[in-house]
Parts: structure tokens; C-alpha cells; sequence
């Protein structure tokens, strides 16, 4: 006792001195962080903050590695740990302390703790897994400050993997009682669906319930989740329409308590937030839109302008009316609106209301015109992102007419600028326009050459890439190729003839490639001079090998006539030994090519036409080479991404054993599937440049990498109808003059000095060339025809689209294509991963596509017999015979369809056809012909004897009692076919009177449901039997689906009764067994991103585990085992003909370890789900 | 989503980072200066955004900064932020420090930058806007500031309670630990709701099953 006394005694002054300030923690001046910041505070070099804060570390280090240390010193040092990783210094050894202190301390330590984890540590830090059982205990706590605390931190910071492992509690803290908790929640989860959106699936329902909750802050932390959701995919949210406009009404109209309002206006963020997700589920849908005009209206009319934060509600007001579908009334007064945004004194609203001009002016140029004095003001701005909008805007509005003008603003501005981004923007920008619009030759090259030397090294390299495209396919007229390349190359040679240093390398590229490829166009040229420039070039410092590389190329291209081979020879001898491989190979060509001068015109031929040029970018010519090498042992062929993913697993193979925790490689894989093709090209393509320099060799072997598709003919796609032009220039430009004097009249009389009226005709001059072209918008669709800009540089008509793809194939994109031949190889061989349309028979065809079109036309149709059976019994009778032909053809009509019907999404509504499979409803309809199956009917005793012919020998359920009255029995039947699952539903009457008039009606949301036959029946007679089927397929991932439908029959005449039934399909119904070889398997597992862990549990047998435990998967799923080596095994299924699941298993101690891995999110969970089930069970 | 919270003074020097996005610590200091080197510049009359940093992610991005007295606020956010949102949010964020604070000024910032943590933490979480009301975030973090409080004075009392307790219950050596838990328990009060939720009107119309 003694001792506890005597430590407490002793504890106890420290304590109190510790304490000396009590109050809200207010730190004392004799703490060591309130010294720390004191004395950096003193500093005055960063050197001498450097050697502070070593200092200081130092001490941290061993105040936190002491074991003496209180809690409480310890929670200061954490706070003075934080203090200097914000300065930038790393302090990574207290990392595991944060972590110590968020699981051990009280609330306090807790609350230090989880702040420094959450800024140390990012997602993928390994500590993090040490935090992941706190943050459970902590989640479960009865304290609601510890919940509050977790909950924080798993939404800023939180392993991927483990996501699994605290979700269930925080998807029950949805339902606490505390709002703050609920928000909370519904937070984290949005965060969990950003960070790994298939372990989020399963509760959509949930956050239906949050957008639901009796609480606006839960329901406004729901509405992130639902603006994302939107964003995806907004056919899918649409019949929430209703329910956000509702809300938004509600929130408008002030029925809000007064605490969510901000300066007077009700839930300011709640509603720019509704409005959001209004907009995007507005879009292109006349009928979603109509719902909201009203709410829109008011949210305009209401929002009076008193203070910033309506505008920030107008603003989003005025996006969402010129989203959705166009309602006049609604856009003027919108356009109102904007014109208010633009006209204001405040800097910020200005700025917006450009924003919604550019957004505008695609659909409504006119608005532009009528502000076209304030954007001419803008123009002049003193702040520059006021400046660069407006450039956007006017970028949006160019056309033929106004090009010079605008680019000639942009250049202005390009020369102002220093930021890196902003000038790569606008040099793309103005490149663009420089191509469509150019007016002539000489400003044109003259643009091109401001834009390269600003653009510098930085801009994206598909700028330089369609200028050489252009110059070297040539425009429509050949003279005016000719002269557009003569242009060039004067201009260029009087580049380089001025002083030339400060020029970038992709300009000196460019050059070096004209003047080799086109300075014979120009006479009286001599050739040594053009040689001599581009020696001098080469010997220049501060180039690089690259462009070096570029310009031996060219001279290549240069050695005839006189001085030719002495040239050579000194090239090589200049470059023949660089230490340069590339140069050296160069060189090399030379001295070829300078000896041989057949061979020279044959691989240089001067004046190539670009038409016939092809270039086999799947390297086919390659495809004998390779097969040799293959079967000569060597390995085969992984693209780069494939590598790197293989690499990614071998590390996290090696690192991870099975358990719990899921390996790193998840997010890496990921991120390199996302990693865009352009980025990829761009990467390697100065990498691609000099690998294969005998690309650059001839002229037919342009260097051109990953050209997009916005360069196509037509300019700049999305822009095409802005510029809208063809009415007489004169009137468009009186026009405008005849407005702009209107607006400037106004300002005259506001200001009396001559000196701005002058300033304002010099606007007016600016605004009429500015807005030129632009007025005639009218006219243009009085005409009712809109023509396109004509294009100066309209590019030949292509042979083949083919050609402009493989001209711009380079190591890279060989590399990918073939890596995408690799793909649909597989997957079009081995798994026919597309949905592959059962094949109907030849005969047959004729019919499947009257089956389209019919289906096009009336979308309730799916085979051709439908509705006219009645009328045309002669065209059933044809298609009796061949019953599966029939079968089939209805599945691929089905199939086909399934496009415009996950397009328009609505449900699948099927009308029935006629037919029955029993043969005396066949005879009382007198078409006579008795199926095999027809005479089995009677035998009533089993009625899996009832499955039509067709069916009988595939594997299917038993027979189950769905729904049964007094008249009718129901019971349904399982057929696994290979490419769907048939549901056989048996009609009984289980009277003895006839029954009259039977409809069958089958619903499932989440299938397709696709009726064969048999689903209306005239006459079932007194204790008949018959039988209707249904083909369902399963396209995504679900657990379980719930089937619904009803009977109606008439039992007396006159008399409907409805039967209703239900039935739960499981995903196991839709699982098949996939046949491929370990190898297969191999490259597939790859390929696929979604994967899930887990341990299941291990049968024990008589035989060896592993065996049994998978002989008991097949057996009740229908997996194949592929492979069985040692203690593991792989297994696997796809889910109809579509998506494949592997399932890789493994031995791990007393359970079975499995990793699912599929192309098809959730799937891996669901069939993981079943695996469970089914060992449990077992 | 909001991607990074900064707060720096005139000079440049850091107050509050706080990233919703990871970032290597060199790249967040790179950040860090590049935006000041931005922002500074900016007269005070010009408007209140920026786009397109070329560190933070390009055209998405944009910067929204108000500048109070000695200190700037910048947040930076991407498309699905609305600009003047945000641009009040920095107002409630700075009210509510000043309230917190009492009068609040860059030293506040300094000496306190846990604090400004955990008042941030109540306005956005993981990059979202969690919560806009000034009275909720300050009534959030008083009931921390209590917690804090009435540890104070009872870590005062403590050795005084443990010796008490000690000598009432004949040394029995589990005693510390039980008056810590007894500590524990005894200041934890229920959060207030200001809003009082029965009020609350919104009726969102039942909705179709899933």
C-alpha cells in the first residue's frame, strides 16, 4: 500500500505544475510548443529553421520513445509533431505514437491521436491496419464523442481493403438516434463508395432511407452520395425526380426550421445541391424536366439578390434551366439573370456570369451578342482570370470572321502570361482555331509559328503532330498544299536564318522536317544553304538528341546534287561515332543511303502522296516471325500494363499471405487500368521517337503520335454548331454596329469627356469585329439550313479511315493495339466474354431479322408471330417444326433488343405469345401438328415429363409449388440452359371444370424476362396440364432476385380471378461452369480488377480436403475445377455466357482460403456468398 | 469534393494544411508554396477565384481563397463544388473561429492549431461538407472544450482522489485503474441538438421499393 501511495505522493507535484493554467487548455508560455513557435517566429533564415527543427525532432524523438512519458506529454508532443510536418519536416518516427495514442488514451488522447493519423498517414500506409481494430472498438463505444471521432477518421483516411471489416457497423450507426452520428455515417459511406464503390452496393436501399430521414442534415450529407450517383448514371435515379423537387420546393418555400437558414435565405447549400442534381437528371428528358420547371421558377423568383449566397443559388439555378430541356419562358428569364451576373460591379459575379455565357452562348449565341460591350470590357480587365474567361467565351464564338481578331487577343495574352497550364491551354486553344478558320496561308503558318515558339516544349504534343499531318496530306486543291508547304518553308527558312537559340525543340523539330521534306518546292532555292542551316542546327549546343535525330533525318532527305556525298561524309564522320546509339544508326542510313542511290529514291521518294500509304499496325507481317519464336520456347508477348499488374501481384503474392488483410496491389492495378491511352503516348512517345528512328527515316513514315479525334474534319466536335455563319459579312457586321452603338450610347451619356466616347468607338470597332458573323444566328435558321464553316484547310477525303489511325502508329500504339488483339483473342476464343448471339441456323436467319425490326418499331414485340397470330395461324404452323429454332430465334430477337431497352429503362414488358405445348388445345385450334412432348402431357403422374422435348435433357431443379387456389396449381421448374435460365412454369387445374382465358404475367426487375410461349391460354381443361416458359438472364451482379407475376383466369364465364405468386431467384440459377485451361486461366486472372477474400470453411472427408471441399462447390454451384496442384485449386464459372469468376483456392490452416476475382463488380461478392452458403450447409 | 484546406499568412507561412487528398509531403509543400506565390499577388479587389493550378490537378480545379487581415484561407475544390458555396463556407469556417476564439487572430491560429483542426473537422469531413450551420459546429465543439475542462480539474484532484481512495479501500492495488474508470464515466454529457427535430417539415413522399 505504501508504494501506491508514495508514487501517487510523488506523482503529484509534476501533475499539479503541469496544470498551472487550468482552464480551456490555454497553453502556457512556458510550454514547449508555445517555445517552439517562439523561437521560429525569431528566425529569420530558412536554414536556420532547418537546424531548429532537427534540433527539436531530435527532442521529440526521445520524449516520445521514453517510457516515462505521460499520456498528457505526450499529446503535446504530438501537437508540436504535427507543427513540424506542417513545416514540411518529416517526423515519420512518431507516426506508430499517433497510433499508439488513438488506441490507449482516454477521449483526449484519442482525439490527438486520430487528428495526427489523419494527416500523417495517407490510404495506403501500412501503419494504417494497426488502426483498423481501434477504430471498430471505437465505432461500437456508448461514448458518442469516440463514435463522433471514428467516424471522422474513416472517412479521411482509411485502408481500401479493410473497408469489409467495419462497414456493418457503420451502416448500423444509419439508424442511431443521433442525427449527428447518422450524418456522420452517411458521410463515411459516400466516402467508402468513392474509395471501392462494389463493397458499397448492397446498401443503396440504405441511403434511400438517409434521403428519407426525418433530419435535413442527414438528408443534405445523403444528397453527396446521390449527386455522385446522378452524375454516373442518371437513367438509373430518374423516378427520384419527384422526391428532390418535392424536397426543393419544401426547402424554397421556407418550411425549413429557422436554424438552417444563413443570412435569411433557408438551407443555401441544401438547395445549390438539389439544384445540382436537378440539372444533371434533367438532361435531354423533356418529361424528368417538365417536373421541375415549376421549382425552378420559384427558386428564381424567390432568390431576391440581397446577398452572395444567392447568387450562388441563381447561378446554379441558371446551370441547371440551361441544362435540362429547354423551356423559353424559363431560359429568358435565366438569361435575365446572367445578364445581371455579368453587369455587376462585384468582381466575383462577373467572373460567374462569364462562366454561364461560355456555358450558354453554345445554345443561345445570341446572348453573347447582346453583352458583347461587357465582354469587350472584360477583355481589358486588370485581373486575369477575368481575362482568360472571357477568352474562353470568345473562343466559343469564333468564327471564319472573327478568327484574327480573337487569336490575336489570345496571343496577346499568351505573351503576359507565365503560368505553365494557362499557356498550354491557350496554345491548344488557338492552334485549334488556327486550323479550322485560318483565312489565309501566311497567317496561318505565321499563327502556327507564335504557337509553337510559345508553346514550347510543354504543349500537348498532338499540336505539332496534326500541323505536319496537315501540311503533308495537303488540302483539297493541290495548289494550294503546294502553296501552304512553300510558305512554310520560306517562313522557316528566315527563322532559322535570325537568331534561332532561344527556340524551343519541337519548333526546331518542325522545321527541320519541312524544310527536308519540302524545300524543293521552292525554286531557285539552293539546297547547300538549306543543308548549311540545318548543320549549324546540329551542332548547336543545347539541342537535344531528339531533335538532332530530326534533323540528320531531314539532311537524309537533302543529299543530291552538288556537295551531296561530301556532306555525308562528314555527317558520319561527325555523328558515325556518337555516343549516341541513335545518332550513330542515323548516320549509318546516311552513308547507305549516300552510296546507293536507288535505294535512296526508293525508301526517299521526293513528292509522296499520303492516300496509299498504309501501315499494318498490328505488325501482322510479324505474325510468321513470332509463331517461330513461340514455338522455339520463347515467351509470349505482355504489354506493359499486363507487366506491370503481373509485377504488382508477384509483390503482393510474396508479401501477403492469405488472411485478412487484402494486398496493396488492388489500387495499383487499378490505377494503371485507368491510366489513359493518350497519357500512355504521350509518356512513351519521346521514348518511341528514338527507339525507332527508321520511322522518322522517309517521308512516308511520319512521326505521329496518338492524334485525337476532336482534330478531326470537322474541327472541334462539340463545338461544330457554335460558329454559325454564311450570311452576308456586311450585314451581320451592321448589325452589330447598329446594337453596339445602342449600348454605347448609354455609356455616352454617363460620361462626358471625349476622350472615352473615343476609347468606346475604339470597343465598338473591337465588339464589330469580335461578334461579326455571330447576328446572323437568325438567319441562318430562317434558311433552315445551317451551313458548316467552310474550312480552309479542309483535309482530302480519306481513302480509308483506317489509314489515318495506322499512320499514326508508333511503338506505343503497335504496342496497344496488340495488346487489345491479345484481348479480344481471348475472350473472343476462349470465353466469348462479348454476348455472343446463339447462332440461329442458316434457314432461319431471314426471320430473326423481321424479329428486329418488328421489335424496333413496336416495343413490346419480340417475335414475329406475336399479335397476328390470330390472323396468320399459316406462319405459326411454319415455325411448329422447329421448335428450337423458334427458341432460339426468340433469345436473339431478345438479345438483340436489350440495347434500347437498357437505353429507354424501362422494365421488359413482354407480351405473351400463343402457344401451348398441349396438344388438345392445339386440336381444338385445328392446327393439328402434335409435338413430341405433346403426347406426354397426359401422363400427369410426373410432371418433369411435361418439359417440352427440348428442355428434358438439359440439368434442372426439381419441381416446386409456387402458388396454388382452388382451381389452379402453379409449381415451376429450373432449366439450366447454357445462355439463360428457362423458368417452366406448369398450369394444373386442379378442378375438373374447364378454365377459361389463362394470362400469365411475369415481372423481375433486375432480369431480362423474355416470354417463349404458353403464357395465354384459351382453354385448360378440367385436370390438364400446361406448361409456359420464360427465359430469364442475369446481366449484373445479384445476390438474390425476387421474381413477381401474376395468373388471371376466367374460372366460370365472365368471372377473372388473379392469382399471385412469387419466387426468389438465386445467382447460383445463373452460374455456369467455365471450361478453359490453367493457362486460360492464368491470363484471365490478370485481366480481371474486382476481387474479393476470404476463409472459408474446410470440409473434412476421406479423401484429401481441398477435394472435397470443391467436389461440394460443384456440386451444389455449378463451378468447373480446373486445376488442382498441391493445396490449391482453381475453380471457374461465369455468370451466363457473360462475365467469368475465378476462384482461386488455398489450404490456409484449418479453412480454405478463396480469392474471387471477376471482370463484373459485386460478382465476386455474390458468388462468394454462395460458396459460404453452400459449405455451410454442407 | 474539397481536395485541400490551406491556410497561410502574408509571408507565406504555413497555419493549417490539411489535405483530403494524398499528396507526398514534398508535393504538398510544393503546393503549398505555389499557391501562395498565386494568391499573394492577387490585389484584394480581383475576384476570389482561381483555376487551374497546375500542381492540384488542372482544368477540374479551381482555388477559392478569402484574405482576412494578416491570413489567407484557401480552399481548394473541384467541378462539383459550387464556387460561392465554398466562398460562404469560409465565411461560416472564419466566424466560427472567432467565436470560438474570441476575437480571433493569427496567433490563435498558432498556439491552437489542433483546436483550428477540430473546428474544421466539425464544417468538412473526408472532403465533404458535413456541416454549415455556425451554432452546430460551435455547439460541437463546446461540448469538447467541456470535455477538456472538466479533465483539467479533475487531473488536479486526482492524486488527492486516488489517495482517498486508496486509503478507503485498504491498498488494494486495482484501485488507480477503477478511479480512472470512475473518471472516465463521470463527465461524458449528451450532445444538444439546437434544432429541435420535431419540427422539421420536409416530408420526402414515400418512395418506391428499390
Amino acid at each position: 500500500m505504501s508504494d501506491v501511495v508514495e508514487k501517487t505522493l510523488s506523482a503529484l507535484p509534476s501533475l499539479l505544475s503541469l496544470d498551472s493554467q487550468p482552464g480551456a487548455g490555454k497553453l502556457s508560455s512556458t510550454s514547449k510548443l508555445g517555445s517552439l513557435i517562439r523561437n521560429i517566429t525569431e528566425l529569420t533564415s530558412k536554414h536556420e529553421e532547418e537546424k531548429l527543427i532537427k534540433r527539436e525532432l531530435a527532442a521529440l524523438k526521445e520524449q516520445v520513445s521514453s517510457p516515462n512519458t505521460t499520456m498528457k506529454q505526450m499529446r503535446e508532443a504530438m501537437v508540436r509533431a504535427i507543427y513540424c510536418e506542417m513545416l514540411g519536416y518529416e517526423a515519420s518516427f512518431t507516426y506508430i505514437h499517433a497510433i499508439k495514442l488513438a488506441q490507449q488514451g482516454t477521449v483526449l488522447e484519442k482525439r490527438v491521436g486520430y487528428l495526427a493519423v489523419s494527416l500523417f498517414l495517407n490510404e495506403s500506409h501500412d501503419l494504417l491496419l494497426l488502426l483498423v481494430n481501434t477504430v471498430l472498438k471505437d465505432l461500437q463505444s456508448s461514448n458518442l464523442i469516440e463514435v463522433c471521432m471514428a467516424l471522422t477518421v474513416v472517412s479521411q483516411v482509411f485502408p481500401k481493403d479493410m473497408i469489409p471489416a467495419i462497414l456493418p457497423v457503420v451502416e448500423e450507426k444509419l439508424t442511431h438516434p443521433k442525427e449527428i452520428i447518422r450524418r456522420k455515417a452517411v458521410l463515411a459511406l459516400y466516402k467508402f463508395y468513392l474509395i471501392a464503390p462494389n463493397q458499397v452496393q448492397h446498401i443503396h436501399a440504405k441511403f434511400r432511407k438517409a434521403l428519407c430521414d426525418k433530419d435535413p442534415g442527414v438528408m443534405t450529407a445523403s444528397l453527396h452520395i446521390y449527386l455522385q450517383l446522378i452524375k454516373e448514371s442518371p437513367d438509373m435515379y430518374k423516378e427520384l425526380t419527384g422526391s428532390f423537387v418535392t424536397i426543393l420546393k419544401q426547402v424554397v418555400g421556407g418550411k425549413l426550421p429557422i436554424d438552417f437558414n444563413y443570412h435569411s435565405v433557408p438551407a443555401p447549400w441544401l438547395q445549390i445541391q438539389l439544384l445540382r442534381i436537378l440539372g444533371l437528371l434533367g438532361r435531354e428528358d423533356q418529361s424528368t424536366s417538365e417536373l421541375m420547371y415549376d421549382v425552378l421558377d420559384e427558386s428564381l423568383r424567390r432568390a431576391e439578390m440581397n446577398h452572395n449566397i444567392t447568387y450562388a443559388i441563381l447561378y446554379e439555378c441558371v446551370k441547371a434551366i440551361y441544362s435540362i430541356y429547354p423551356k423559353s419562358e424559363l431560359c429568358e428569364k435565366a438569361a435575365k439573370c446572367i445578364g445581371n451576373f455579368v453587369l455587376s460591379p462585384k468582381i466575383n459575379l462577373k467572373y460567374l456570369g462569364l462562366k454561364a455565357l461560355t456555358y450558354v452562348v453554345q445554345q443561345d449565341a445570341n446572348l453573347a451578342l447582346q453583352h458583347q460591350m461587357t465582354i469587350i470590357e472584360c477583355l481589358d480587365h486588370p485581373d486575369l482570370i477575368i481575362k482568360k474567361e472571357t477568352l474562353e467565351l470568345l473562343f466559343r464564338i469564333t468564327n471564319t470572321q472573327n478568327v484574327t481578331v480573337i487569336v490575336e487577343k489570345m496571343l496577346g495574352f499568351l505573351k503576359l502570361s507565365n503560368d505553365d497550364y494557362t499557356i498550354v491551354d491557350l496554345v491548344g486553344k488557338v492552334a485549334e482555331l488556327a486550323e479550322k478558320y485560318a483565312p489565309d496561308n501566311e497567317w496561318f503558318i505565321q499563327t502556327m509559328n507564335e504557337v509553337f515558339s510559345f508553346g514550347g516544349d510543354m504543349m500537348q504534343p498532338d499540336i505539332p503532330n496534326s500541323f505536319l499531318r496537315l501540311l503533308a496530306e495537303g488540302c483539297e486543291s493541290a495548289e494550294e498544299s503546294r502553296q501552304l508547304r512553300l510558305y512554310a518553308v520560306d517562313s522557316y527558312l528566315a527563322v532559322l536564318q535570325k537568331d534561332s537559340a532561344h527556340l524551343p525543340q519541337r519548333f526546331l523539330q518542325i522545321i527541320s522536317w519541312v524544310l527536308g521534306e519540302y524545300s524543293h518546292l521552292k525554286e531557285g532555292l539552293d539546297v547547300q544553304e538549306v543543308r548549311q542551316l540545318l548543320m549549324k542546327l546540329l551542332d548547336r549546343k543545347g539541342v537535344t538528341t531528339e531533335t538532332r535525330c530530326w534533323v540528320l533525318s531531314s539532311l537524309m532527305k537533302l543529299c543530291e546534287g552538288p556537295g551531296a556525298d561530301e556532306m555525308a561524309q562528314e555527317l558520319v564522320e561527325r555523328w558515325g561515332s556518337s555516343l549516341d546509339p541513335l545518332l550513330r544508326q542515323q548516320a549509318q542510313e546516311l552513308l547507305c543511303l549516300s552510296l546507293d542511290k536507288d535505294l535512296r529514291t526508293r525508301t526517299l521518294p521526293l513528292a509522296t502522296t499520303w492516300d496509299g500509304l498504309e501501315v499494318d499496325s498490328s505488325l501482322s507481317f510479324l505474325d510468321g516471325f513470332v509463331a517461330e519464336a513461340l514455338a522455339a520456347g520463347a515467351a509470349p508477348y505482355k504489354p506493359p500494363h499486363q507487366r506491370q499488374q503481373e509485377q504488382c501481384q508477384e509483390k503482393a503474392l510474396s508479401l501477403e499471405p492469405y488472411g485478412l488483410s487484402l494486398p496493396v496491389s488492388l489500387s495499383s492495378c487499378s490505377l494503371t487500368d485507368r491510366q489513359s491511352p493518350t497519357l500512355l503516348s504521350m509518356s512513351s512517345g519521346q521514348s518511341g521517337n528514338s527507339t525507332e528512328p527508321s520511322n522518322k527515316a522517309g517521308s512516308s513514315k511520319l512521326n505521329l503520335e496518338g492524334v485525337k479525334r476532336v482534330w478531326g474534319k470537322e474541327g472541334y466536335l462539340p463545338h461544330r454548331e457554335v460558329p454559325e455563319e454564311s450570311a452576308p459579312v456586311e450585314e451581320a457586321s451592321s448589325a452589330v454596329q447598329s446594337s453596339s452603338q445602342q449600348g454605347g450610347a448609354s455609356d455616352k451619356s454617363s460620361m462626358a469627356h471625349t476622350e472615352p466616347v473615343e476609347q468606346d468607338k475604339e470597343k465598338q470597332q473591337l465588339a464589330s469585329s469580335l461578334f461579326v458573323g455571330l447576328g446572323s444566328h437568325n438567319a441562318t435558321s430562317l434558311m433552315g439550313k445551317s451551313e458548316t464553316p467552310s474550312q480552309r484547310f479542309r483535309r482530302k477525303p480519306r481513302t480509308q479511315v483506317s489509314t489515318s489511325s495506322s499512320v499514326t502508329s508508333e511503338k506505343s500504339d503497335s504496342s496497344h493495339s496488340s495488346r487489345s488483339t491479345v484481348d479480344s483473342f481471348l475472350y473472343g476464343s476462349l470465353l466469348e466474354e462479348e454476348p455472343v448471339l446463339p447462332q440461329p441456323n442458316t434457314s432461319h436467319t431471314p426471320r430473326v431479322t423481321t424479329a428486329n425490326g418488328s421489335s424496333e418499331t413496336k416495343t413490346q414485340s419480340f417475335i414475329p408471330t406475336n399479335g397476328t397470330f390470330e390472323g396468320e395461324e399459316a406462319e405459326e404452323e411454319e415455325e411448329e417444326p422447329t421448335q428450337t429454332e423458334n427458341d432460339i430465334t426468340s433469345v436473339t430477337a431478345h438479345r438483340t433488343k436489350q440495347g434500347s431497352l437498357i437505353m429507354n429503362s424501362d422494365m421488359v414488358i413482354v407480351q405473351p405469345t400463343m402457344w401451348s405445348d398441349q396438344p388438345k388445345d392445339w386440336s381444338q385450334d385445328d392446327s393439328g401438328d402434335l409435338l413430341s412432348s405433346g403426347s406426354d402431357t397426359h401422363m400427369e403422374t410426373s410432371p418433369l415429363l411435361l418439359l417440352p422435348a427440348d428442355l428434358r435433357d438439359l440439368p434442372h431443379s426439381n419441381i416446386n409449388t409456387l402458388a396454388a387456389d382452388q382451381s389452379l396449381l402453379l409449381s415451376s421448374c429450373h432449366v439450366y440452359r447454357d445462355d439463360a435460365l428457362v423458368l417452366v412454369i406448369f398450369l394444373s387445374n386442379s378442378g375438373e371444370t374447364p378454365i377459361q382465358e389463362i394470362a400469365v404475367q411475369l415481372n423481375c426487375e433486375q432480369l431480362e424476362v423474355a416470354s417463349l410461349r404458353g403464357n395465354v391460354i384459351d382453354t385448360l381443361d378440367g385436370l390438364g396440364t400446361s406448361v409456359c416458359r420464360y427465359t430469364l438472364v442475369m446481366d449484373g451482379a445479384h445476390t438474390q432476385v425476387e421474381m413477381t407475376g401474376t395468373v388471371s383466369y376466367q374460372a366460370g364465364p365472365g368471372h377473372t380471378q388473379t392469382l399471385p405468386f412469387s419466387s426468389k431467384l438465386s445467382l447460383a440459377d445463373f452460374i455456369r461452369p467455365l471450361v478453359i485451361t490453367t493457362e486460360e486461366y492464368g491470363k484471365l486472372w490478370l485481366s480481371f480488377s474486382h476481387d474479393v477474400k476470404q476463409n472459408l470453411k474446410l470440409l473434412k472427408g476421406d479423401r484429401d480436403p481441398l477435394v472435397t471441399t470443391l467436389d461440394a462447390l460443384k456440386e451444389t454451384l455449378q463451378l468447373h475445377i480446373v486445376d488442382i496442384i498441391g493445396s490449391e485449386g482453381i475453380v471457374a464459372c461465369r455468370l451466363l455466357q457473360g462475365a467469368p469468376c475465378l476462384l482461386h483456392c488455398r489450404i490456409h490452416g484449418d479453412s480454405l482460403a478463396v480469392w474471387l476475382r471477376s471482370s463484373l463488380p459485386g460478382l465476386p461478392d455474390c458468388v462468394l456468398y454462395y460458396c459460404q452458403k453452400a459449405l455451410l450447409e454442407h | 469534393m474539397i481536395k485541400a484546406i490551406l491556410i497561410f499568412n502574408n509571408h507565406g507561412k504555413p497555419r493549417l494544411i490539411r489535405f483530403y487528398q494524398y499528396f507526398a509531403e514534398d508535393m504538398q509543400q510544393q503546393i503549398i508554396r505555389e499557391t501562395f506565390h498565386l494568391v499573394s499577388k492577387r490585389d484584394d479587389n480581383v475576384c476570389n477565384f482561381l483555376e487551374g493550378g497546375s500542381l492540384i490537378g488542372g482544368s477540374d480545379y479551381k482555388l477559392i481563397y478569402r484574405h482576412y487581415a494578416t491570413l489567407y484561407f484557401v480552399f481548394c475544390v473541384d467541378s462539383s463544388e459550387s464556387e460561392l458555396g465554398i466562398l460562404d463556407l469560409i465565411q461560416v469556417f472564419v466566424e466560427t473561429l472567432d467565436k470560438c476564439f474570441e476575437n480571433v487572430c493569427e496567433l490563435d491560429l498558432i498556439f491552437h492549431m489542433d483546436k483550428v483542426h477540430y473546428i474544421l473537422q466539425e464544417v468538412v469531413m473526408g472532403g465533404m461538407v458535413l456541416e454549415t450551420n455556425m451554432n452546430e459546429i460551435v455547439a460541437q465543439v463546446e461540448l469538447q472544450n467541456r470535455m477538456e475542462k472538466s479533465e483539467s480539474t479533475v487531473w488536479v484532484f486526482f492524486p488527492f482522489f486516488c489517495l482517498f481512495v486508496c486509503l478507503l479501500q485498504g491498498g488494494l492495488s486495482a484501485a488507480p485503474a477503477r478511479a480512472v474508470s470512475a473518471v472516465k464515466n463521470m463527465n461524458l454529457p449528451e450532445i444538444p441538438r439546437n434544432i429541435n427535430i420535431g419540427d422539421i417539415n420536409i416530408k420526402v413522399p414515400s418512395l418506391s421499393p428499390f
